[in-house]
């Protein structure tokens, strides 16, 4: 379980979990929630190099396909291999067993990019 | 209205039954002589065994179970599901076009060449565009040869550009086409008022831009109005102005896309010029270009030459083949047909009307469903649903109970920047009637989605196929028919 109150979020809607020098990563109970129930999920290869706010993984819905975005740059050093065969994963626990991958934060300093638990709420809210 | 479901053919099958019986082979070669053991088979295919008044029966009747543009209003937005006239239909399945080879030599096909010829001119003067290549099969591909062709003239320029920008409202199929030919798609933002967002554009251009691609109207049903600065940016920038025409029905006689300072446009003539359409085709989506690029268009190409019309393929930076033979002919000769049933000021009104429809649906609709933006829309509009206000009742839910009203749903979730999007194209073809009466019914559905949400969520209910599993058919695909059938 990534306790969701001290991740870290991004506007599209993932979140990062920053342990030490890496972070894990996956999409909000908001995302989930909206999407609605995941049929197939399409994860980055270990190795790997990611951006901040590119594209990395896929995830697919009975509505549509959206992209994944990488909160942070870096290295991907594990992937959730399970949930391939597991989509439902990430609707039933978004912050536990539905994480996506790791990454190895090549730029620590991007968290500034990110918005915290209670600014996330705020901009589900609110839109800013 | 039938109500109850059809069977499988499977299920229908009775050992022995036949629709034909082959006259006895004794005294022939058996195909088992001439083939060789580990290719024959352990055991007869699991066919299913019929009549042929049980086949007829059948799949007639699960085309009498069909939503179709011939036996409801089908509102599928971004489709332009309008009526398909029968005598296009009549005209190419004619034998002047339907008995013809592809090999056959020009000088006695002189008739569908013409044909062809006048449909890529008269495609011309619509879009203001100076050349037509009619063999893209499809919108996608008309877009996938825009971007070879974007390629092929900055190359012959001594530029290597590798970026396109789309906008976030676009069709799928346009980073995907992108992506196809290499390029690398970028997404540029809308704005609150569901248009281009300038400045972030004007950000994203630069000397590594090829192709800029804009949907116009866009996905929102909304005119692009800055599109004149856009091409102009683009073109400052070096880069050329793509326009996805698959709305063409909202602008044809109206406005040509040569005149917005685009240089390539493909057309969706399975649309606008009314030739059916869904299922997966066949569809035709000709492109059209300016001057500057009309050396690098698809071969062959149909020219006249001394009073001849002629396939040709000596074309030198031309980007190649992209299609065996010459497109979907029979799509070509429909739009053709249609093309020439009307005049220049006709096809403005056709163009109104789909407005005029999509703008007094909208307004209809207002009181239950959002408008994702709050203004006047071209032929297609954008609304939404609000959980909130309809007891959790979703888009999805409101689209599986229209059909129990007997109307096709509209296209549901796209565009994605849209949550809970619907997207309805009334089309011109519909009469006022049709559209108060399916006015009646979604508004019918919001009034249910008050009192009695559960039903609207377990719909349907009351068709022959009742609400699917669709989570389940996803997640676990099982595409084989599990019966035995019985083996002779």
């Amino acid at each position: 379980m990534f306790n969701p109150e001290i991740c870290l979020y991004a506007k599209s809607h993932e979140w990062a979990h920053v342990d030490g020098e890496s972070a894990t990563a996956g999409i909000s109970d908001h995302a989930q929630h909206e999407i609605t129930d995941v049929v197939y999920v399409e994860l980055p290869q270990v190795g790997r190099v990611v951006e901040q706010g590119k594209p990395c993984a896929v995830v697919e819905s009975v509505k549509a396909a959206f992209d994944v975005y990488s909160p942070f740059s870096g290295e991907i050093s594990e992937v959730n291999a399970e949930l391939a065969s597991h989509p439902e994963w990430v609707n039933q626990a978004p912050h536990g067993q539905g994480w996506f991958f790791k990454v190895r934060l090549a730029k620590p300093g991007e968290k500034e990019n990110l918005m915290s638990f209670e600014q996330y709420r705020e901009f589900i809210k609110t839109g800013k | 209205m039938i109500n109850q479901g059809e069977a499988t053919i499977f299920e229908k099958s009775v050992p022995q039954r036949r629709a034909i019986r082959f006259p006895a082979t004794e005294g022939l070669p058996s195909s088992k002589d001439g083939l060789p053991a580990e290719h024959r088979r352990a055991a007869s295919a699991a066919l299913p065994e019929a009549s042929e008044l049980d086949v007829v029966r059948h799949y007639t009747r699960l085309s009498q179970l069909n939503f179709s543009i011939d036996t409801h209003f089908y509102p599928l937005g971004s489709c332009t599901m309008k009526y398909n006239p029968k005598i296009n239909d009549q005209i190419a399945l004619g034998p002047r076009f339907s008995k013809l080879h592809p090999l056959q030599p020009d000088e006695t096909a002189q008739g569908i060449l013409e044909a062809l010829f006048r449909l890529e001119r008269a495609l011309c003067e619509l879009c203001g565009m100076d050349a037509f290549t009619l063999q893209p099969s499809a919108g996608a591909q008309g877009e996938f040869v825009g971007v070879l062709v974007a390629r092929a003239y900055h190359q012959k320029r001594g530029e290597n550009r590798t970026e396109i920008l789309i906008p976030d409202s676009a069709h799928g199929t346009n980073p995907a086409s992108a992506s196809l030919g290499a390029l690398t798609p970028i997404s540029v933002r809308s704005n609150a008022r569901g248009r281009l967002d300038l400045a972030d554009f004007k950000s994203r251009l630069s000397p590594k831009t090829a192709l800029v691609m804009l949907t116009v109207p866009n996905t929102l049903g909304l005119f692009e109005d800055d599109i004149l600065e856009i091409a102009e940016a683009a073109h400052r920038a070096g880069a050329l102005l793509y326009m996805d025409g698959a709305n063409f029905n909202a602008l044809a006689g109206l406005v040509k896309p040569g005149d917005l300072g685009v240089d390539m446009a493909h057309l969706n003539l399975h649309k606008t010029f009314s030739t059916p359409h869904g299922g997966g085709g066949p569809g035709a989506g000709p492109l059209g270009v300016k001057k500057h690029l009309e050396d690098f268009l698809p071969v062959p190409r149909v020219v006249e030459e001394a009073g001849l019309y002629r396939l040709r393929g000596d074309f030198p930076l031309s980007v190649g083949r992209v299609r065996a033979f010459f497109g979907n002919v029979g799509v070509l000769v429909r739009a053709y047909c249609y093309l020439r049933r009307h005049s220049a000021k006709e096809f403005r009104q056709i163009s109104e009307s789909a407005i005029l429809h999509a703008n007094y649906l909208k307004a209809l609709l207002k009181p239950a469903f959002e408008a994702f933006v709050d203004e006047p829309c071209m032929h297609e509009c954008i609304l939404q649903t609000d959980p909130k206000r309809m007891n959790g009742v979703r888009t999805m839910d409101v689209a599986k109970r229209l059909l129990e009203y007997g109307f096709y749903a509209p296209t549901v979730y796209f565009p994605l920047i849209v949550p809970e999007a619907m997207m309805l194209e009334p089309t011109e073809t519909e009469s006022k009637q049709t559209l108060d009466e399916f006015a009646r019914a979604m508004l019918a559905i919001a009034e249910e989605a008050r009192k009695t949400p559960e039903r609207v969520k377990a719909a349907p209910q009351s068709l022959p196929v009742k609400r699917l599993d669709e989570v389940g058919a996803a997640r676990n695909p099982d595409l084989s028919w599990p019966g035995r059938v019985s083996s002779s």
